[in-house]
């Protein structure tokens, strides 16, 4: 027996308005709503694109940030990756004659590289990926330093990003739309198309969902891992070299604490960190929350401790509102 | 069985060690096609060994195995499954959080350059289901919303959309009701008639000799013989895998003059309602029903692990309402969860901490655990129950089905419980340990304690019970008495074809 197509429709439409993820949009547009009314600058466009370029490096990195917490890891790494990457490409830039872009791509690489790095201690060497991926947060902010001072050891705390094409990344505009936002929008597509419709995106999910069922059914847990862990790790890097356009210039901090910012939103939107559940536009939903929130904060003039307890706030709320609408709907 | 016929598998001295243990010895059988053939043993005979050389998940050591035609040796369960082999894993090979289409076609999906046409899926996974009678479900239902019968169905459906032509089912009916194992033998049937061959693995005996041609039976690692359907008989299959004739279960004298224990009046929770009975000291009240009537529940909202909503507990004439296990086993009820290794043992952690972790109290002076006090306590109960194991700081894991159950019995033995709750206390315990766990809960009831055993199997309901509550869809339908109680009565009630006016239960 088989339902009418318009049935169909309304069941999986019920479907979607049960997921956590549209809970959370929800709740965004309410937010949005309130803010509308408290504040006359929110609904600006040029505030809501401002909004948007602050969550663009945070959401390109929650994408593979999703996909790792898919496959039930967690990669604390990613701040100092990102600083790492766009580190190298900003020394490549500033001090070779190298071509820009080819320093972008050996950005990129590198941070992509790191992410191998822990695939490998993961996947071969087996550490639990937590304690793999605290050793990279602190490599790589090592290496960020090593690679803003030279091998002459002068200290530098920053390297200017010199060519103004690469900065567009970051910093350009196409029309009224900022470039990064652009860019995060490709990503975000791309990718969330990927997890639905290809055969590694649907063995990522199952090899979080259960582990020895995913091996027993031929998937091959090493491929899947690496793949999850280097992606992020280049999106990292890619996302670095956004932020530094943006600034014009490589910071030894940037990224500091990001880590947490990007697993925030992916928990945000619907992930499970014990793995096998979590969309990527669950993940960007969490990262604009937590952008409009901060900007809420400055436009309202509210001081800053109290925006950071929000976001604390917004982070358990949407984990325990989850867990009591689970507990009702096993009542029935 | 037809001499012609050409064996699908053939096994020629297979052997295999792990370390120390020899797991095989030297294993020979065939499988023809369209055969359901039984593979049945105790716990570590070394069914699973087998199951998984055939399924290239672990390597042999050495032998033979042809399939088809042509000698194979698989590196990888992939190998397997392309070659035609399927191996129908118990429930815990199962991607819970995806939908029922991922899992059918997890690690082969069809792809045209990469892309996944979800419509071509469905369509393929609702055929897949249909043939396993699946018809209503939807293909994109998550796993983990699935009864356990429906998930062992989709397993099937996983299987046959490989176009297996060996399947191999580990245990598939083990958490299965006697309705839904009807189900599934309907299903064997139906492919046996397409000319796919089964490797049955289970512990029930009754059924393998139902479902399958022929039998052959495992031992410590050795082939004990391959019996024909018209040969085998239950006495026989046993004998062959313990080695020993057992006695078969006699029914105790009846126990029913000891005083009320506990009483339940008028209960509801969630998953049953109304529900009215009593426990005497020193009797065992089996309860019957399919899977899903509320047994499980009932007896956990008594326990105080699930909540109540109405209705009144005594406890030893006094009304009590319990709000959480620690309530009730302080009072004296002990319960043996039905999921050993989900609710009751922690697989990780040494023997001795599953042992003692419900008395703690007891050894501790001043606060502090008195290891000493309690691994005596421990190695008396290791004694007094045969587990076999070889340390009591040992994992939990390290010790077969049965001695983990008889562990978890040691624990709450340790409390000394007026009243026992048993959740299914065979489950995937093998016939010997199966005789011991038997023996154990009749010497409890002749020593005074009060038995609630939930059990699927019928056979133990009856040979166990002096009294036999049969529940069906949330309500209890009967108490029988044990000369009144047979199979056909309980099944009746069970599937509530009769019920029984309310003034008879009291």
């Amino acid at each position: 027996m088989s339902q009418s197509p318009s049935s169909r429709f309304q069941t999986s439409l019920k479907t979607l308005l049960r997921t956590r993820e549209a809970g959370v949009f929800l709740a965004l547009v309410l937010l949005v709503i309130i803010m509308g009314f408290l504040s006359p600058y929110f609904l600006l466009s040029e505030n809501i694109f401002n909004v948007l370029r602050s969550m663009a490096t945070i959401a390109i990195m929650a994408i593979g940030m999703t996909m790792v917490i898919v496959t039930g890891g967690i990669d604390l790494s990613v701040g100092s990756v990102l600083a790492a990457s766009a580190m190298l490409t900003a020394r490549l830039i500033f001090y070779t004659e190298l071509n820009p872009w080819l320093a972008v791509v050996v950005g990129i690489g590198f941070g992509m590289f790191l992410g191998l790095i822990n695939g490998f201690l993961i996947t071969r060497v087996k550490i639990a990926p937590f304690i793999a991926t605290l050793g990279m947060l602190s490599i790589a902010r090592g290496l960020t330093y090593m690679i803003a001072s030279g091998l002459q050891g002068t200290v530098a705390s920053n390297i200017p990003m010199r060519d103004p094409a690469v900065n567009f990344l970051g910093a350009g505009y196409i029309g009224p739309v900022p470039f990064p936002v652009i860019l995060m929008v490709i990503l975000v597509v791309i990718f969330s198309l990927f997890l639905k419709f290809t055969v590694l995106g649907r063995q990522i999910y199952a090899v979080g969902s259960n582990e020895l069922a995913a091996r027993l059914s031929g998937v091959n847990l090493t491929r899947v891992k690496l793949f999850v862990y280097s992606l992020t790790g280049a999106l990292a890097g890619f996302a670095g070299i956004l932020n530094a356009g943006l600034l014009s210039t490589s910071a030894t901090n940037a990224g500091l604490g990001n880590e947490l910012d990007v697993i925030a939103a992916v928990a945000i939107g619907g992930a499970s960190l014990a793995g096998g559940e979590g969309t990527i536009y669950g993940a960007v939903i969490g990262a604009a929350i937590m952008a409009v929130l901060r900007n809420a904060f400055v436009l309202l003039k509210l001081p800053v401790y109290m925006q950071t307890i929000a976001i604390g706030v917004v982070i358990i709320l949407a984990v325990a509102s989850d867990q009591l609408q689970r507990r009702g709907s096993n009542r029935h | 069985m037809s001499e012609q016929a050409q064996p699908i598998l053939t096994v020629r001295g297979i052997s295999k060690r792990f370390g120390g243990v020899q797991a095989l010895k030297d294993i020979h059988f065939d499988v023809l096609p369209g055969e359901v053939h039984a593979l049945v043993g105790e716990n570590g005979a070394g069914k699973s060994t087998l199951m998984n050389i055939l399924g290239g998940i672990v390597p042999r050591d050495s032998g033979e195995v042809v399939f088809m035609g042509r000698e194979v040796r698989f590196n990888a369960p992939q190998e397997a499954i392309d070659a035609g082999i399927a191996i129908i894993h118990q429930e815990l090979a199962m991607l819970p959080t995806l939908s029922i289409i991922d899992n059918v076609f997890m690690g082969r999906m069809p792809a045209r350059l990469g892309w996944i046409s979800w419509g071509e899926l469905e369509k393929l996974t609702q055929k897949a289901l249909a043939r396993v009678g699946l018809h209503q479900v939807n293909p994109y239902t998550r796993v983990r919303d699935l009864s356990a019968s429906q998930r062992q169905l989709v397993e099937i459906a996983k299987a046959l959309s490989l176009n297996a032509r060996l399947l191999i089912m580990d245990e598939p009916n083990s958490s299965l009701s006697e309705s839904e194992t009807q189900t599934l033998f309907r299903v064997i049937h139906e492919l046996q008639q397409d000319g796919v061959s089964i490797i049955f693995v289970s512990h029930k005996i009754e059924e393998v000799l139902q479902i399958s041609q022929r039998i052959s039976v495992l031992r410590d690692g050795c082939n004990t013989g391959t019996l024909s359907q018209s040969e085998a008989t239950v006495e026989k299959i046993i004998q062959m895998m313990v080695g020993r004739e057992l006695v078969r279960d006699h029914r105790r004298g009846q126990q029913n003059s000891g005083e009320v224990l506990l009483q339940v009046s008028a209960l509801s929770g969630q998953g049953f309602r109304d529900v009215s009975f009593e426990v005497r000291k020193g009797e065992i009240l089996g309860f019957s029903g399919l899977v899903g009537a509320g047994r499980s529940e009932l007896a956990r909202a008594v326990f105080g692990a699930d909540p109540v909503f109405g209705g009144e507990i005594r406890w030893q004439g006094r009304p009590v309402r319990w709000n959480s296990p620690a309530d009730a086993i302080r009072a004296g009820v002990a319960m043996v969860q039905e999921d050993r290794k989900v609710q009751s043992l922690f697989m990780k952690l040494p023997i001795l901490f599953n042992m003692t972790l419900a008395t703690l109290p007891a050894y501790t002076r001043r606060g502090w655990i008195d290891y000493q006090k309690a691994r005596e306590v421990s190695q008396f109960l290791v004694q007094k129950l045969s587990i076999k194991l070889g340390s009591l700081d040992h994992p939990v894991s390290s010790l077969s089905g049965g001695n983990q159950q008889k562990t978890i019995l040691a624990r709450w033995l340790a409390a000394n419980p007026k009243l026992l709750i048993l959740d299914e206390p065979t489950h995937g315990v093998d016939v010997g340990a199966k005789a011991e766990i038997y023996q154990l809960i009749r010497r409890l009831a002749e020593d005074g304690v009060a038995i609630w055993l939930i059990s699927s199997e019928l056979p133990e309901i009856l040979t166990m019970s002096d009294r036999v509550a049969v529940m069906c869809e949330g309500r209890l339908a009967a108490v029988l008495e044990r000369d009144q109680a047979d199979e056909e009565k309980i099944m009746a009630y069970a599937t509530g074809t009769v019920s029984q006016p309310a003034a008879a239960l009291l």
